[in-house]
């Protein structure tokens, strides 16, 4: 049986930029796979690519075996691929309930469904008693936990997640971590892009690191920290271990 | 069947329907007390103006693709039940249906290039076809050209959509209009099309990331609007007897459709309706005083109130409501 996602010798360059060179790993049911690296090492690119939201020049990707490479971001939400962006987006003329609701849509043609399946998610990710502000006048974290709620209200089989928890307080950031695991407690699997190691270390079974557009390493997260290439892609060359 | 949800949604179109109801009742009676043809047709030609501009906001408001080329549909509308009345004997209360078919369809065939554009490139896009589109007309002999055409009055009657002199079968008739746009926007606004068309307009890249498309989503708004505004030509054309390139397809008749939602809200129930009831009266009390020298007079007043509006209040006016309305709120909370 294939893994849920694969990801299969994929390349995507953007004029003379190699953002992603010959990437290959798997994410299984169920796991929360890390995606770490360093600023500018490919991961937004690769989740632009797994949503659809970009063609890679090179390989393809599969979910549950089929191709949805190339297929585009309406296909990739409609076969259960859902992200949340680096740089937050909202439907900023409505309100937080109706934001959700485009989401739900997808799953629940009749409006009433929609808004009933909505409020699921908002009571879900704790933003219901926000659900009639609009959307633009949200703080930063509930921002964050708006992108979650809409991705979850496509009822996805597998979530990107980029960059939820970075430039949240200490607190702002455990009620993120805490939410990761209840959406995977749901039974959806979750690949998420973070690059403060403390944080999502913890939180996954396995860790893809990337740097440059490649794969530097993939292992559990005690590889991970012992790796010296990893060592010395975050912290340069003189804190690697002495060969 | 489970109930339906009450919630900030619900209630906010619950309210909007009592509401339009009350205006409905309001200006069915109207026209009643009022004898002064002048005035007769000023509210006329505002209720008209309320539905025109409601459909162009369909696609210009609710789905955010400005248009300017709205004329052109217009104008198909008119030709298209005029010829069908004229040479085929087929009455205007059909013939409207087929104007807003064409109407409709032009959209599609414009809105099918001109939709892989965005911003600016589309607005431009929809005002050159749409100039385009009308000097095709102008050359077109078979269908009067530059001449135009006049409809042959066949005496008083509902189904020919021909009144000699009576006012109250327009007023209706254009209240009519006005409102079945209105209801179709308010069913669209509750709907998961407007919810996709929403979506579309405030952030296309966080749209298709939830399974909207954005290009089906542009036409189906293409069409609704370009059929509303069709049989709106087709109306039109039957109201003044005549029709020409010249008066029903021009840029400047592009812009008046879209100046009422422009100025009153785009992408607002209510912006077609406060604005129509408040530019159509101007206007016409300008060519009044100003005389009909010249269509730059009113051109020049339509930029001047676009630019004030945008200067004051960019959200349009029906803003204001809801400025008035959140105040109380925050009081309260
Ligand atoms: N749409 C794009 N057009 C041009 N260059 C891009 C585009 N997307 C990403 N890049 C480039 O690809 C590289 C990887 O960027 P990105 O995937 O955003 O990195 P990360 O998310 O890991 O910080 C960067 O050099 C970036 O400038
Ligand atoms: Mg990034």
């Amino acid at each position: 049986m294939p893994a849920l996602l694969e990801i299969d010798h994929l390349s995507k360059a953007f004029g003379g930029v190699a953002a992603n060179v010959d990437i290959s790993f798997d994410v299984e049911q169920g796991e929360i796979l890390g995606l770490l690296g360093p600023n500018g090492a490919g991961k937004t690119s690769l989740f632009n690519s797994i949503s659809g939201e970009v063609t890679p020049d090179e390989g393809e990707i599969r979910l549950d075996g089929r191709r949805i490479s190339g297929l585009g971001p309406v296909a990739c939400a409609e076969a259960g691929i859902a992200r949340t962006f680096q740089v937050v987006r909202s439907f900023d003329s409505m309100t937080v309930l109706e934001n959700v609701m485009v989401g739900a849509f997808s799953r629940h043609p009749g409006t009433h469904a929609a808004m009933r399946a909505a409020t699921d998610v908002l009571t879900f990710c704790n933003l219901l008693e926000r659900a009639d502000r609009p959307a633009h006048a949200l703080s930063p974290p509930e921002k964050r936990r708006l992108e979650v709620a809409r991705a979850l209200a496509i009822e996805p089989r597998i979530i990107l997640l980029d960059e939820m928890l970075t430039g949240l307080t200490p607190t702002e950031a455990q009620e993120g971590v805490a939410l990761v695991r209840k959406v995977q407690a749901r039974g959806i699997t979750i690949l998420m892009v973070e690059h403060v190691m403390e944080v999502v270390l913890p939180l996954v079974s396995r860790a893809v690191v990337l740097d440059l557009g490649k794969v530097l390493t993939i292992g559990t997260p005690e590889e991970i920290v012992h790796d010296p290439e990893v060592i010395r892609a975050y912290l340069g060359e003189k804190y690697a271990p002495a060969a | 069947m489970e109930a339906i949800p009450d919630n900030a949604i619900t209630r906010r179109r619950r309210n909007e329907l009592r509401c339009a109801l009350a205006v409905l009742v309001v200006l069915a009676i109207l026209p009643l007390p009022i004898s002064d043809v002048y005035t007769q047709n000023l509210i006329i030609l505002t209720l008209f103006y309320a539905g025109l501009s409601q459909a162009w906001n369909i696609l210009g408001g609710t789905c955010g693709q400005i248009s300017l080329g709205h004329a052109f549909y217009f104008g198909v509308g008119a030709y298209t039940s005029t010829m069908l009345f004229t040479h085929l004997g087929i009455p205007p209360t059909l013939g409207m249906f087929a104007g807003g078919a064409m109407g409709g369809l032009m959209a599609l065939l414009i809105g099918w290039p001109c939709f892989r554009l965005s911003g600016h490139y589309y607005v431009i896009a929809t005002f050159v076809v749409g100039e385009i589109g009308s000097l095709l007309f102008l050359n077109w002999d078979w269908i009067g050209g530059a001449s135009g055409l006049y409809i042959p009055f066949h005496g008083e009657s509902w189904i020919n959509l021909q009144f000699r002199t009576a006012k109250l079968p327009w007023h209706y008739l254009f209240l009519t209009f006005a409102a079945a746009t209105w209801l179709v926007a308010w069913l669209i606004d509750g709907s998961r099309w407007g919810f996709a068309w929403r979506a579309v307009r405030d952030d296309v890249v966080a749209a298709r990331s939830l399974g909207v498309s954005v290009f089906r989503s542009k036409m189906a708004a293409a069409v609704i609007s370009g059929f509303f505004t069709g049989l709106g030509g087709a109306l039109y054309g039957q109201f003044v007897g005549y029709i020409d390139p010249d008066s029903m397809m021009t840029g400047s008749l592009s812009v008046l459709i879209s100046l009422p939602a422009v100025l009153g809200g785009v992408g607002t129930l209510w912006g077609p309706v406060v604005g129509a009831a408040i530019l159509i009266p101007v206007r016409e009390l300008s060519s009044t005083f100003l005389g009909g020298s010249g269509r730059g007079v009113d051109l020049m007043l339509y930029g001047a109130m676009i630019v004030l509006v945008a200067l004051a209040r960019p959200q349009g006016l029906v803003s204001l409501l809801a400025l008035v309305r959140g105040g109380r709120n925050a009081r309260t909370a």
